[in-house]
């Protein structure tokens, strides 16, 4: 595996040996010394273009763990201000020679453009409202934890499915692994289409009772550049995961940071049901076996991509021949 | 949400009535002949032939029909009516828009939400409902807003609405300009249902007009509204309709342009349907020459060879259903220079008589397809249409098919009196209108003959 670019490209055996590598390094986690010295002599570029507070912090703690050398680099506050583009600084940052780059962005596609750019191995830390496969592994992971394995089982995705990379990766993730998945949301947040994921898809809860794990999709309203629902007050009433919705039997997931009152009620964030912080901690462990799957072993400098090779422009200037 | 129940009226005494000998014509139950029928306890309980059936006598009314001379259909039903309440009442109220909607034949109506405040959240729609409960003389239902205060910016809460007892939703009086806004509130429909209802007009091609853009506009010197302001929006909403695959209602149709694209998007497969008026089936830009506030109304009314295509319209089904548009304004709001006249005619106490003597009476439509296009709004909003068949609920008209009046002569039972065909000599009279079982009107010269 050369990058991490999403789960699409991901069969169930490599998500199955992530998920492995990540529950040997969940031990490291218990150790007074949390550290090991697999990546020693590495460097992990994270280039952020968007606000985050766990994926980049998860990933930074991942590299340390593995020994790695980390730069973080943040688009605000940077060359990205004044004007440079995405390819000019993938090129000057890759003159540090990074082994890795961690990249979220806005942009559907990026981490895929930036991996024939440059020689690291990228991970899609989140492109735009396409993918976030290293969420949809520690959910994989979160879930492995707690019930063994979810083949079979039946997994609702509810909410803002159309503006979420999140439930993108999930809906693919959880049906390799052998789960039934529904999506759940107004049809306005419903993307058209998106049951040729494989998915069925719903307008109400009605039958929610049905679901084994319920995962609930951040209303992300702080984004919204239109409405898209007729309020958060009616959105809350239909689409909102409380106590009177929620079995006992059933696991409930959120992928963080949640909107208590919206997406979900106080009381279920702090049930016994919700797995929320352990799908925190498992990001750590998830992301340092991205990591160590990505970078372990590569002991050779890694081979500049075709694409970029042919890419080298001839000279500019001197009028030519 | 199927249990709610969605039209509402106040409890009147149930009818005890036996109709002797009158023509029974009801299309969609395929009877049209001499009958006799009794209704008691608000439900059509006997159909029999002619001169059959005994009166009862005591608590037990009796109308000859005068060997089949008086005609009884099933009751009209009006998918759009403006009840004016809450807010300007001092136009019409429930009490007063639903008397009048008795008057004409009518046994339901739908009231739109262009209120004061517009009807577009769940606490205002129930106290209607209630108000509707203690008030209405027949049945009304109620489309609240699709866009809160009608503005075209943000949905409203229509899963929350329809929950509370909305039929449908729209924003008439005003278009939903934006194609993304509309599309959404046909996306919210697969959550909540409800048939979206379209005043369809680009107010970037209507604005500033007061009448149809035309020879008479030109002669006149009015800013004219052309025709393709609404039928560009019609063939607009047709096809998102389509994309998104949901029930869409285009109300008073205006022209032929909107029939065509309405004709062509349901020749699609698209879930369409169209509503057409009373005053728009009879009337021409050529009578706004007067200049007569009463003849100016949204849409405006347009050229002949328009109102021809109307008619073909209704004739082929393209057009689903008579809807009144019934828009009472105040003597004083209406009785002001043209230009400066609000948009709108009154019309249930007309709708049958001006469309019988206009249509059927010439030979241009058959007695029973206006009949059954009268009440076929019921079925378009999903409430059960009113049919002549032992077992039904008893909500039928009686007509006079040969009485002759003077639209507006002796008043009218609306509040307000700016109707299109006021002063005209019209042909067939409603004596009688059983609405949700009860007796709801009576005209003058049956309560005249039965005291006599």
């Amino acid at each position: 595996m050369n990058h991490l670019l999403s789960i699409e490209e991901l069969d169930r055996a490599a998500i199955e040996r992530i998920v492995a590598q990540a529950e040997r390094f969940a031990e490291v986690s218990d150790r007074e010394i949390k550290k090991v010295p697999a990546l020693r002599g590495r460097m992990v570029l994270n280039l952020f273009y968007e606000a985050s507070t766990r994926t980049r912090s998860s990933f930074e703690l991942a590299a340390k763990r593995l020994s790695a050398d980390v730069v973080n680099f943040a688009a605000s506050g940077s060359s990205v201000e004044k004007g440079e583009s995405l390819k000019d600084t993938v090129l000057t940052l890759s003159a540090h020679k990074p082994d890795a780059i961690v990249l979220r962005t806005p942009w559907v596609g990026a981490s895929e453009l930036v991996s024939k750019w440059c020689s690291a191995a990228i991970v899609n830390a989140g492109d735009g409202k396409h993918e976030h496969p290293t969420q949809a592994l520690l959910d994989v992971y979160t879930l492995r934890r707690r019930l063994g394995q979810i083949d079979g089982a039946s997994i609702w995705i509810v909410g803002d499915v159309a503006h979420s990379r999140v439930a993108r990766s999930n809906v693919l993730a959880f049906q390799r692994m052998g789960a039934r998945v529904t999506i759940v949301g107004p049809p306005t947040l419903i993307p058209r289409g998106i049951e040729e994921l494989g998915c069925e898809v719903r307008y109400t809860l009605d039958e929610l009772g049905t679901a084994d794990i319920v995962y609930a999709l951040r209303m992300q309203h702080e984004r919204m550049s239109e409405m898209w629902v007729p309020s958060m007050r009616e959105y809350a009433a239909w689409y909102q995961i409380n106590g009177r919705r929620l079995s006992p039997h059933q696991v409930l997931m959120h992928p963080g940071p949640v909107n208590r009152g919206v997406e979900l009620s106080g009381e279920v964030v702090d049930s016994p049901q919700a797995v929320i912080t352990a799908q925190v901690e498992a990001g750590v462990v998830v992301r340092m076996a991205v990591l160590y799957e990505l970078l372990a072993g590569a002991r050779e400098p890694r081979p500049l991509p075709e694409a970029s090779r042919r890419a080298d422009p001839a000279p500019v200037g001197g009028g030519g021949a | 949400m199927s249990a709610v129940q969605r039209l509402l009226s106040a409890p009147l005494e149930s009818v005890e009535l036996l109709l002797r000998d009158v023509r029974v014509l009801d299309p969609r139950a395929g009877l049209d002949g001499r009958m006799d029928l009794r209704l008691s306890a608000g439900v059509i309980c006997e159909l029999a032939e002619p001169a059959t059936l005994e009166a009862r006598g005591e608590g037990e009314e009796l109308i000859e029909g005068q060997g089949g001379r008086l005609t009884l259909t099933p009751a009209f039903f009006d998918p759009h009516v403006h009840l004016r309440t809450p807010g300007q009442e001092h136009k019409e109220d429930l009490e007063s828009g639903t008397r009048a909607a008795a008057a004409g034949g009518f046994a339901g109506v739908i009231a739109m939400p262009n209120t004061d405040p517009v009807l577009d959240s769940a606490p205002l729609l129930r106290s209607l409902r209630d108000a509707a409960a203690r008030q209405a003389r027949v049945p009304v239902g109620f489309l609240p807003a699709i866009t809160r205060g009608l503005e075209g910016e943000q949905l409203s809460e229509m899963a929350e609405l329809r929950d509370a007892g909305a039929l449908g939703f729209t924003d008439d009086g005003k278009p939903v300009r934006s194609a993304g806004m509309l599309r959404k509130a046909l996306q919210y429909q697969r959550l909540c249902g409800g048939v979206l209802a379209l005043h369809e007009e680009d107010p970037t091609l209507s604005r500033g007009g007061a009448m149809n853009e035309g020879v008479v506009s030109a002669a006149l010197g009015i800013a004219g509204i052309p025709t393709v302001a609404e039928s560009t929006m019609v063939a607009r909403d047709a096809a998102l309709a389509g994309y998104e695959d949901a029930r869409v209602h285009f109300q008073h149709l205006s022209c032929a342009a909107s029939v065509d694209a309405v004709e062509q998007g349901k020749a699609r497969g698209w879930r369409l349907s169209a509503e057409v008026s009373p005053h728009h089936l009879m009337l021409t830009e050529q009578d706004v020459r007067g200049m007569d506030t009463r003849m100016k109304m949204h849409p405006p009314l347009s050229t002949e060879a328009d109102r021809q295509a109307l008619i073909e319209g209704l004739r082929s089904g393209t057009l689903d259903c008579v809807a009144s548009d019934h828009a009472p304004h105040a003597r004083d709001e209406k009785e002001v220079p043209f230009e400066q006249a609000p948009m709108g005619s009154t019309g249930l106490e007309t709708a049958f008589a001006a469309l019988h003597t206009g249509l059927v009476l010439p030979g241009v439509l058959d007695l029973g397809l206006l009949v059954r296009r009268m009440s076929a709004g019921a079925e378009l909003f999903g409430l059960p249409a009113p049919l002549v068949a032992v077992g039904e609920r008893a909500n039928v008209a009686l007509l006079d098919l040969e009485a002759e009046w003077i639209a507006g002569e002796h008043g009218w039972e609306s509040r307000s009196e700016n109707c299109s065909f006021a002063g005209r000599r019209l042909q067939g009279r409603v004596l009688l209108t059983v609405a949700a079982g009860a007796v709801a009107h009576r005209d003058r010269a049956l309560a005249l003959a039965g005291a006599r």
